[in-house]
């Protein structure tokens, strides 16, 4: 019997090798033909292999995020829908997630982001929500990089064409340059949205003999196997691969949104889900499998753009702006109706049935048939191999001398394309198109958005420094969570819940699998100990290039309440003759800063920090942010004290002058490590001394250090001192603009 | 007294239009493909990416059911506010001078910028003051006005110049620093800046809350 295996196994390896092509391994596709009790067909071998890719299936990643706590009092959906949702109260509900588009961008930057921003809209819309605002975080190579400047350049249009013609504000984000993401850029799209809670819907189909209806865009040959192509394997040859790249329609997204709130707000949908990987396999898979149902598809009846399709490319096809509804045959008429008010497309392509099988049909003949079951829950899950590594892997780059003092320095950190001011990418995008926004793009550590409709506000802001997770995965990705509630904090917001994108290499590699290891502990005890549920994420492995993995990067965001948006501190000092402190338990270090990166001194290792210590004083933060004494709020992040000051300092206009030898002698540190050192628990605060003195309790340690004034940036550290005139200190942080547009592309 | 509000699919500002207009009266969304414009006394042509942009901006909306409607309300009086995409179509309609170009850097820009009122001529600016500066943000690509310089000679003689950008605020390259234009008889303005996104302190400002107010006491 094993013998006769083993012939068929080696018949089946040379008869056909088409799913080693498609990504498959061997023993996956002997899976596969043992819950079919055959050989799938063309179509049912394609079905699976995008439905059993890394980008579908989470098959390494699975098992680490059932660590995650997804569970809260104000969770109103979590994991495993469209997207996560959270109660703001009054009936109404924000619904976010956060998606990545790496490789579509590395290949084709453009199409690459604005698809990403387009995917991630309707995977918010197909819940009923209305999208109401757009972060991105972003991660490119060195920006004297020719490529990495085109890739920039590309995302940030990419971006603003999507997001700024759907009507949808683009409010927050971050942008970091790092050597090993020359390749392999990043490409992060959160979204939130706004629904009546009781109106929500599920992607579950339900009730036999009820339609599917496809709605929007016709089909076409565009990003055939996208997830299996371009999102779960290494990038090696980009050029080749531009063809599996999606092509965005903004419009057309457009018409399909409005349409569908129309849809649900009348009632007419029993479902709805949206088309982004693996395009109708993926969808029809997921709504069968989430109502325990089955799901007859006819292709011949799938709107097309080329006439001679065959029925595996209509069922994995990745057209963009297309969605999916389970519609009662009653209503059948008036949504056609509704779409055609809106222009856009719709065809029954399909009903609901009782089989518990995806049927593909082609007119009359059965081109496909697999059990859901077998398609969305069967594929084989993975336990990683993880290892240490022993010794720093990603090089380092020396760009300021050993010899360059104190005010060169922050002059070059201050530069720095990491540090400096993103105007130039955010004044590409809308960020105010909606009425909501009430901080814009670096007036405030976190967008503020007004919800009026839920009686108050709320804070959305999106963070992960990735050099510091490959210094320790699991430290750095706790402080991405802490830096994001500190984010949040600054303007007076709780976190309500947590998305989140894991970036990572190829996990079948031992370093990269130990990265990911690490990261997912940090991340679900730093979500333990602030109390904010995981409601949804996504898993981006295999970013790597030629010279190896990217750094691994968690980005992590956030949606936070507050009940004032009036008293949401600003980044800028307000007044002149107001006092400054330092308010948190921060303990800088030089290990994994910007200035060890300037400097060429990377290496594996951050401190720890006591989490429930850090959490209570971004407690205690936000607490004093609500009582409005805090006239501003930044939190110590990347370039240290120094830069957190310079930066309220230019946000406002005003100089500074600032005593660090509270914290030198407080804290033990050296007064370089006063000034740039980074760590979590850090804020800059500023407001009328006698107020901010009385801010301090056992939760919140604050340290007058100085005084708003002057138009010179005056900082005194131990030994180390320095005066930087305040327009030198600014067209150091504006100079962004210039590099970026280098011989642009 | 009642606002109309255009919504034509692309649209994108047309909820917050019709926000700001309810401020200063009632206001209901016109659909593109309506017949008629009975009942309103005032209408918004409000921005975004009208199909898509597609062609060009404005030069498919224009073509729109309701545009019809709109000129023959324009050419009898009736108060008209183009914003961003509302000028261009306004501009692609031949209802008001001049063209919208790409900006200069040929990038989208989103910005507040501080504008100068040139003229009070029009409804939207009946009551302020020329020389007055109003804080309003832009968003756009293709905003650039241009004009022949005959014809911008013209425009400046009979006051059809409602609005510039102040100095150094030109975001996008208009030529003579022009924000904002009239027709003829001063009814119709259309304006690159968005009014309807200056009505709340909160948000940022509340001077394009002024030209609403003004067209609502131009004309109770």
């Amino acid at each position: 019997m094993r013998v006769e295996t083993e012939t068929r196994n080696e018949e089946r390896g040379t008869r056909n090798r088409a799913h080693r092509a498609l990504g498959l391994t061997d023993a996956e596709y002997e899976r596969i033909c043992e819950l079919l009790g055959r050989d799938p067909n063309v179509v049912e071998l394609a079905m699976f292999s995008l439905l059993w890719s890394e980008h579908c299936a989470y098959k390494h990643s699975r098992k680490l995020l059932a660590r995650l706590p997804t569970e809260g009092e104000r969770v109103v959906m979590g994991p495993g829908e469209n997207a996560g949702a959270v109660d703001l109260g009054n009936g109404y509900a924000a619904a976010f997630k956060v998606e990545s588009h790496n490789h579509p961008s590395a290949v084709e930057p453009f199409q690459g982001a604005a698809t990403g921003v387009g995917g991630i809209l309707r995977d918010v819309f197909a819940l009923g929500a209305r999208p109401i605002a757009v972060l991105d975080s972003l991660r490119f190579g060195e920006l004297d990089s020719q490529r990495s400047r085109y890739l920039l350049d590309g995302a940030v249009r990419g971006i603003g064409a999507y997001g700024n013609s759907i009507g949808v504000p683009t409010v927050g984000g971050e942008i970091y340059f790092e050597a090993p993401y020359e390749h392999n850029c990043l490409v992060n799209a959160m979204c939130v949205g706004l629904a009546r809670t009781e109106e929500m819907v599920r992607a579950a189909a339900s009730g036999v003999g009820n339609l599917v209806v496809l709605m929007g865009a016709s089909t076409g040959r565009d990003g055939i196997g996208g997830a299996s192509v371009l999102a779960s394997a290494e990038l090696e040859e980009g050029e080749e691969k531009r063809p599996s790249v999606q092509i965005g329609d903004p419009f057309e997204e457009s018409k399909l949104l409005e349409c569908c709130l129309e849809l649900l707000g009348q009632g007419l949908l029993v479902s709805l889900q949206d088309l982004g990987a693996a395009g109708i396999t993926s969808s029809a898979g997921e709504m069968a499998s989430g109502g325990g149902v089955g799901v007859d598809i006819d292709v011949s009846r799938v709107p097309l753009r080329e006439a001679d399709m065959e029925p595996f490319e209509i069922m994995v096809s990745e057209s963009q702006e297309r969605m999916l509804a389970v519609v009662e045959p009653a209503s059948l008429e008036r949504v056609l109706e509704l779409c055609d008010k809106w222009q856009t497309g719709a065809a029954a392509i399909g009903e609901v049935t009782d089989s518990g099988r995806i049927r593909v049909l082609r007119g009359d003949e059965l081109v496909g048939d697999v059990p859901v079951s077998a398609l969305v829950d069967e594929c084989p899950l993975y336990d990683l191999q993880p290892q240490e590594p022993d010794s720093w892997t990603y090089g380092n780059r020396a760009t300021l001398s050993e010899r360059a003092d104190v005010p060169e320095a922050l002059l070059a950190l201050l530069a720095s394309p990491n540090v400096a001011s993103k105007r130039w990418a955010f004044e590409q995008y809308d960020s105010i198109v909606g009425s909501r926004t009430v901080r814009r793009p670096e007036t405030a550590d976190a967008a503020v958005l007004l919800v009026p409709e839920a009686g108050g506000a709320i804070a959305v802001a999106i963070d992960g420094n990735g050099r510091r997770v490959a210094c320790d995965p699991y430290r750095g990705t706790v402080e991405a969570v802490l830096e994001c509630a500190a984010n949040l904090a600054c303007v007076g917001a709780e976190p309500l819940g947590l998305t989140n994108c894991l970036n990572f290499g190829n996990p079948e590699k031992p370093g990269p699998a130990w990265q990911l290891d690490r990261a997912v502990s940090g991340l679900a005890d730093a979500c333990e100990e602030l109390r904010v549920p995981v409601v949804g994420g996504n898993v981006s492995l295999y970013n790597e290039g030629p010279e190896g993995a990217i750094y691994p990067t968690p980005v992590v965001g956030m949606v936070g309440e507050l009940p004032d948006p009036r008293r949401a501190a600003g980044t800028g000092f307000a007044r002149a003759g107001d006092a400054i402190a330092l308010a948190g338990p921060f303990a800088p270090s030089l290990a994994g800063s910007e200035l060890a990166k300037l400097r060429g001194e990377l290496d594996l290792g951050l401190p720890g920090v006591d989490l429930a210590v850090i959490c209570a004083a971004i407690a205690g933060l936000r607490e004093a942010v609500r009582s409005g004494v805090v006239a501003s709020a930044h939190d110590v992040s990347d370039g240290g004290l120094a830069c957190a000051l310079a930066e309220c300092a230019i946000a406002a206009g005003l100089g500074c002058h600032v005593d660090l030898d509270p914290l030198v002698e407080e804290r033990g540190v050296a007064g370089e490590t006063a000034l740039f050192g980074e760590g979590p628990g850090g804020f800059v605060i500023s407001g009328k001394r006698a107020k901010l003195e009385q801010l301090a309790t056992g939760n919140l340690p604050v340290l007058t250090i100085g005084e708003v004034g002057g138009e010179t940036i005056e900082i005194e550290a131990a030994e180390q001192s320095l005066a930087v005139p305040l327009g030198d200190a600014e067209r150091a942080w504006q100079s962004l603009a210039e590099r970026a547009e280098a011989a642009a592309v | 007294m009642i606002w109309g509000v255009v919504q034509f699919p692309g649209s994108c500002d047309e909820r917050d239009a019709l926000a700001a207009a309810g401020l200063v009266g009632e206001a209901r969304m016109l659909w593109h493909a309506d017949d008629d414009l009975d009942g309103i006394d005032a209408v918004v042509v409000p921005g975004g990416f009208s199909y898509g942009d597609y062609l060009r901006a404005g030069a498919l909306a224009r073509f729109s059911h309701l545009m019809e409607a709109l000129a023959a309300f324009a050419q009898q009086g009736g108060p008209v506010l183009g914003i961003c995409n509302g000028f261009q179509v306004l501009c692609e309609a031949g209802l008001l001078p001049g063209a919208l170009l790409t900006n200069e850097d040929i990038r989208f820009v989103c910005r507040q910028v501080e504008v100068v009122v040139e003229s009070n001529r029009s409804p939207f600016t009946a009551g302020l003051e020329p020389g007055e500066r109003l804080s309003i943000p832009v968003k756009h690509q293709e905003g650039r006005f241009f004009a022949p310089d005959d014809v911008l000679d013209e425009l400046e003689s009979r006051g059809q110049v409602a609005l510039r950008y102040a100095a150094d605020h030109n975001p996008n390259g208009s030529v003579r620093d022009i924000a904002g234009v009239t027709n003829g008889a001063g009814n119709v303005l259309g304006l690159m800046p968005h009014p309807e996104h200056a009505v709340d302190e909160l948000t940022g400002s509340i001077d394009g809350l002024r030209l609403f107010k003004a067209a609502a006491g131009a004309l109770t």
